[in-house]
């Protein structure tokens, strides 16, 4: 185990190194001039001169590379030329509540996915089967901004059960229970997603390993039907799915995109998105790089937890 | 596009079985949901396709006195927006676009990603490791934020919006066509296509792609729908469609304003982009179901715990009452008849066999490939699969008990107990996740209530009487960790862990080399005679059984065709089939006579002929054997044969 | 080693290895140098005369696989002497891949899985018939029928695609298209070990007919020694990439000099021992 660890841990070396040039590009390759796009149409030659040499503009694309990672690695991400403070202070701020957000919603989705996904197999063509199928249908067509909308018009507006949104930070004011009421609708409304792909997922991870030899090996045993399926079958079944949750954080991740927009939650993928608006290169390039990384390192976990219940893949 | 869609595509689906079945689309309009998401689909593609000819307001004039009009308003069916746009028709123009961008971006990073895919699997080596590696990189990133960078760099607007969601959807694709296509370029047939002299081009293009074409398609269909999700959603944000112009997300953006005054605005292109997805995913979840080989033929059903057997009264019809000696017998088949229903056709694949087995005795079945040697044996306690197995005759007698109505309890407290199985790929019998010991520790913990650590220290004597060396290093080792040879010593010690009364081996031994066959066929049958279990033995090789049973059973299409002791059957055999089968088999220090082999094929056991299966290739036959059914007929004590000329 | 006796020269040698040797890499653990490679096939010396068999038999894992595959140039040898005719078969790959392919061709062990699922046997046939000799339509559907007769199919299963073949008919038409080429060796690569035993006689009964008929060269691999016996005139008994013991099959089977050719022939177990 040790082992594939420390491969793991080597193999997000390159990775993290592939995804800072591709962000690098991203800033590289805007059309026109970035000093112009920073500094607006009423810039002087002079102003743009300045910046231009300021941000290193002038010099070759590798060395420019080379000087940015050189201030990453100091925390340096730049400086945002329209909120006006460093990049790395803003990211920083608001990564917590975006992995709140997306690691509450992941983990709900993984215990209801995973849950109904099993119920569905075992029950296979039964009502709760069934039914499990039709909600993830409706589930995996939805949406989710506008999952998100509808709950806020029905949960926050009618009935006035919780908040519809506003939370400004996540550890002052209100305290936990707040930051929790404020957490319940877009975290469900993320999770719902996520869910349904898991119970399609894991309904057919079930049923393909309630096929395999060595259930069969398990029945002739003459084991109870409980251990053949949560013992035998589950655990294998949970060797194909794992990954998916990794898989499934991304899209946590990057849906967490709308759900903030539309809850007013203070995470990264609001600023995203203003930042985009506001062409804030620097804070998009700031963002996207530190989103990135998480998704990186959660991907490393998925990967070493499917070695934990795997023990081919230990000594590959 | 979702993890499922993309895990789809790894599979190659080769073409299903026979020019009889009716066509993928006929298949396809049968299948409930999909024709559901057909008809959904169609209405709604027919109604944006004759947009420009329906007399709908214009979508983009504005009348701000009209403005937030409720739906059904006179001249305004689903109500105005907040500048007084009717919502029907910026709904119609909307989802004309929306379709044709998901449509657009599905077929174009389904082909781009089909490409990489296809280049990397063929071509392999540096190509590969460098495209796979890039795909790598994009896939780092979460998936819906390198859509933003992109539009990021390329500002917004809804083609750009379009690009974004497509290049972010190549990697799956990629990966995917990549895994299906690198199993295809294993196959023997691509080596063989290089050997008839064919290009690459085009053993790319006539070999490879149509193998994979269609999971393409099945990845490509089942993502149209999220590519719909994931462009609105871009519009949602205002980065995709720009005013005026409106797709789906972007009304739904629009709409979120007026949530409180007006929810019509945005609850109504919800429900379509809904509905739209809905149809599409029914459709794309129908064609998977079409084209994917896993989930053709009534697709991954649950197997039951139980082979499903018809009503005991049904069964015994026509059986005489089982006698005295019966109750003494660890078992007794008594016209044991088992049958696979596979859409129209009933596969009778055990066709009434008798067989009984001695305290002690070793029974050999052996047959070719289709005669029902394994199903007769996986009928004893339950284990053939339903769907689509079912017993629908005979008894399956265990001391008089008959296990063929037992409840599952029963069945439970017997299996592993008082009659355990060996199976034939020790690869694939064992659980890959448990440590072996644990394999074995189990079956003990269940039948003889032992607790843990005196469970595993049994399991641990077991693992030294297979021969298995360092039994307690070895209990803890998983079994990718064993050779075959040894694998299947685990298989035959879980089968005696607890001292049953009866081992029923199917070919234990197929899946080895010769060596090891030799040396774990004598550990099994050392094993089984110091502890006095009667074996039931399943082979194709009249040698293992010549060296293992006391009798033998050979069956043909379902039944039992001749039987007797071993020397008897394999000296002086009475059935043509078992006379021809012999002269078949090339013995080692025979280069006397050379084989003969005999002609035509086995039947098919859903379509048998009437009286002797054999008869069709029986160079004996006669009207008479075709006529009736034939009985089995004594030849010599012990010794039975069915056929007419034995009974002369 | 006690590989002896070189097959009689009568014929004349078609097919010849001397210290051929394929290495495959070895994957690398990591902070560990890389492991030595792996020797599939280790200095393997056989030759084999026009119209004559030679058996390659051993266990799994011994190689033999490695060194068919080598022979028909679907792998390249690492080191060591492989020709057919004189002429260096990795040269012509190279070179040439056509030549190669129209003098030694393969028949594969899963009879199904060796057609492609989606062409027809008319298209899976024509295409050595106009890649490697250039036919036309015509003179392809003329020798289809010819090779299907040959092989002992009815021709109007030419339409046919793969699956609505059993196992023994799709090894007749994996024969039929190694036939096509018109080769002078077939290297068959466990040809009848997928099969039941009736089908097996079946196919082992035609390629006898095929070699007499035609003056087929044939290299059969196979783990069944009394498979073997009953079609090799040679036979090179195969452990761990080494020949360790070759011979004519006769002096083989009736005198085994090596210890693993001993322990080969007494593991396999014998219908007679109990007539006895």
């Amino acid at each position: 185990m040790a082992g594939l660890i420390l491969r793991r841990l080597l193999m997000v070396v390159p990775v993290l190194f592939g995804v800072s040039v591709i962000v690098f590009l991203v800033i590289s390759l805007i059309p026109g001039d970035p000093a112009r796009a920073i500094l607006g149409t009423f810039a002087t030659p002079a102003n743009i001169a300045e910046v231009t040499r300021q941000l290193g503009l002038d010099r070759p694309l590798p060395v420019q590379y080379i000087i940015w990672v050189g201030k990453l690695l100091h925390g340096d991400l730049g400086r945002s030329y329209i909120l006006h403070k460093p990049v790395a202070e803003e990211v920083m701020e608001r990564l917590m509540p975006t992995l709140l957000l997306a690691g509450t919603a992941l983990v709900l989705a993984s215990i209801a996915g995973i849950l109904l996904g099993v119920v569905a197999a075992v029950r296979q063509n039964g009502w709760q089967d069934k039914l499990i199928t039709v909600t993830v249908l409706i589930g995996i067509s939805t949406p989710s901004f506008w999952l998100g909308m509808l709950l806020i018009f029905w949960f926050g507006v009618r009935l006035e059960w919780l908040p519809v949104g506003g939370m400004r930070e996540l550890f002052g004011g209100g305290g936990a229970l707040d930051t929790a009421r404020h957490l319940v609708l877009p975290a469900v409304t993320l999770a719902a997603v996520a869910a349904a792909v898991l119970v399609r997922l894991t309904r057919g991870a079930m049923l393909e390993v309630l096929r395999q030899d060595y259930v069969r090996t398990a029945r002739a045993k003459g084991l109870t039907e409980r251990r053949v399926i949560y013992v035998h079958a589950f655990r294998n079944a949970l060797v194909g799915v794992i990954p998916v949750i990794g898989l499934q954080a991304g899209f946590a991740l990057g849906g967490a995109v709308y759900i903030e927009t539309v809850f007013q939650w203070p995470g990264i993928g609001r600023m995203l998105v203003s930042a985009i608006s506001t062409r804030d290169i620097l804070l998009v390039q700031g963002g996207v790089l530190v989103v990135a990384t998480a998704y990186v390192l959660i991907n490393l976990l998925t990967d070493l937890a499917q070695g934990l219940l795997d023990p081919r893949l230990r000594d590959a | 596009m979702s993890a499922t869609a993309a895990a789809t595509i790894a599979v190659a689906a080769p073409a299903g079985r026979g020019a009889a079945r009716p066509s993928a689309w006929s298949r396809l309009t049968h299948n409930r949901m999909a024709s559901i998401g057909l008809v959904l689909l169609g209405i709604i593609v027919a109604i944006v396709l004759a947009a420009p000819i329906l007399p709908l307001a214009p979508p983009n004039v504005t009348h701000i006195a009209q403005r937030l009009h409720a739906p059904l308003t006179p001249g305004h069916l689903l109500g105005t927006d907040q500048v007084g746009r009717d919502i029907l028709s910026r709904l119609i123009w909307g989802t004309r676009l929306s379709l044709a961008v998901g449509v657009f971006a599905a077929l174009a990073a389904g082909f781009i990603g089909s490409v990489i895919g296809l280049l990397a699997a063929y071509r392999g080596g540096l190509a590969d490791t460098l495209l796979m590696r890039g795909i790598d990189m994009l896939m780092a990133f979460p998936y819906l934020l390198l859509a933003l960078a992109i539009v990021a760099v390329l500002g917004p607007g809804l083609l750009h919006a379009m690009l974004a969601i497509i290049v972010v959807n190549v990697p799956f694709f990629a990966r995917g066509v990549r895994g299906g296509a690198l199993s295809v370029v294993r196959t023997d047939f691509m080596a063989a296509a290089r050997l008839s002299g064919l290009s690459d081009m085009r053993i790319l293009l006539t070999e490879l792609l149509p193998n994979v074409l269609p999971g393409i398609v099945i990845g490509v269909s089942t993502t149209i729908g999220w590519m719909i999700l994931e462009t609105a959603g871009l519009s949602f944000l205002g980065l995709g469609a720009q005013p005026p112009q409106a797709d789906l997300g972007g009304m739904l953006g629009e709409g979120r304003n007026l949530l409180q005054v007006a929810p019509h605005v945005a609850t109504i292109p919800g429900i379509v982009i809904l509905l739209l997805a809905i149809g599409i995913n029914l459709v794309g979840d129908g064609l998977r179901d079409v084209l994917d080989p896993k989930l053709k033929s009534g697709g991954l059903a649950r197997f039951y715990p139980v082979t499903d057997a018809a009503p005991g009264a049904q069964r015994r019809r026509g059986l005489d009452l089982p006698g005295e000696a019966a109750a003494r017998l660890p078992l007794a088949l008594r016209g044991l008849r088992t049958e696979f229903r596979v859409g129209r056709s009933v596969y009778a694949a055990v066709g009434g066999v008798d067989l009984s087995i001695a305290p002690g005795e070793a029974v050999g079945v052996v047959g070719e490939s289709g005669s029902g040697k394994t199903v007769t044996a996986l009928s004893v306690l339950g284990l053939v699969a339903t769907p689509p197995g079912r017993i629908v005759g005979g008894e399956i007698l265990h001391h008089g008990e008959d296990l063929a109505g037992a409840s599952l309890a029963r069945l439970q407290e017997i299996r592993g107990r008082r009659i355990a199985y060996v199976f034939q790929d020790p690869q694939t019998t064992l659980n890959p996740l448990l440590p072996v010991g644990e394999q074995i520790a189990e079956t003990i913990r269940r039948h003889q209530g032992l607790r843990r650590a005196e469970a595993m220290r049994r399991a641990i004597v077991l693992l030294d009487s297979v021969h298995i060396p360092d039994a307690a290093e070895k209990a803890r080792a998983w079994p990718h960790e064993l050779s075959g040879g040894q694998r299947q010593r685990v298989g035959i010690a879980i089968a005696l862990a607890n001292d049953p009364e009866l081992i029923i081996a199917d070919e234990p031994t197929t899946a080895l080399d010769v060596t090891t066959q030799a040396q774990v066929l004598k550990l099994l049958n050392e094993l089984r005679r110091q502890r006095g279990a009667a074996l039931l033995f399943i082979s194709h090789d009249f040698g293992v059984i010549a060296e293992l049973c006391d009798r033998v059973h050979v069956m043909y299409g379902g039944r039992v065709v001749e039987s007797g002791p071993v020397a008897e059957v394999l000296g002086r055999p009475r059935h043509p089939y078992t006379q021809r089968l012999l002269a078949c088999v090339p013995e080692l220090g025979r280069r006397g006579p050379p084989i003969a082999p005999i002609p035509g094929l086995p039947p098919s056991t859903d379509a048998l002929p009437p009286g002797c299966a054999f008869a069709p290739r029986c160079a004996l036959a006669e009207a008479r054997c075709s006529a009736g059914d034939i009985a089995l007929l004594p030849v010599a004590p012990g010794h039975a044969a069915r056929c007419v000329r034995v009974a002369a | 080693m006690s590989a002896t006796a070189a097959p009689d020269a009568a014929g004349g040698v078609v097919l010849r290895t001397d210290n051929l040797i394929r290495e495959f890499r070895r994957k690398r653990r990591l902070l560990a140098r890389r492991p030595a490679p792996l020797r599939a096939v280790d200095g393997v010396s056989l030759s084999v005369a026009r119209g004559r068999t030679l058996g390659i038999v051993g266990e799994s894992g011994c190689g033999k696989s490695t060194l068919a595959r080598m022979m028909v140039g679907l792998l390249a040898p690492t080191a060591g002497l492989l020709e057919i005719d004189g002429v260096s078969i990795p040269a012509l790959v190279r070179r040439d891949r056509r030549a190669l392919h129209r003098r030694v061709q393969m028949v594969f062990q899963d009879p199904l899985g060796s057609l492609n699922p989606r062409r027809t046997v008319r298209q899976c046939l024509a295409a050595p018939l106009m890649a490697l000799h250039g036919m036309n339509a015509a003179a392809c559907t003329a020798r289809i029928a010819e090779l299907m007769d040959l092989v002992g199919l009815r021709s109007d299963f030419a339409e046919r695609y793969p699956h609505e073949f059993s196992g023994g008919q799709s090894q007749r038409i994996g024969i039929a298209r190694a036939l096509a080429a018109q080769p002078e060796v077939i290297v068959l690569d466990e040809p009848v070990s997928a099969l039941d035993v009736s089908v097996q006689a079946q196919v082992l009964m035609l390629l006898a007919e095929l070699q007499a008929r035609l003056g087929l060269t044939y290299v059969f691999i196979s783990h069944d020694l009394a498979v073997v016996e009953s079609i090799a005139h040679e036979v090179a008994v195969m452990q761990s990439g080494r020949v360790v013991e070759y011979g004519a099959a006769e002096r083989i089977f009736a005198a085994p000099q090596h210890a693993y050719t001993r322990l080969l022939l007494s593991s396999v177990p014998r219908i007679a021992a109990t007539e006895e």
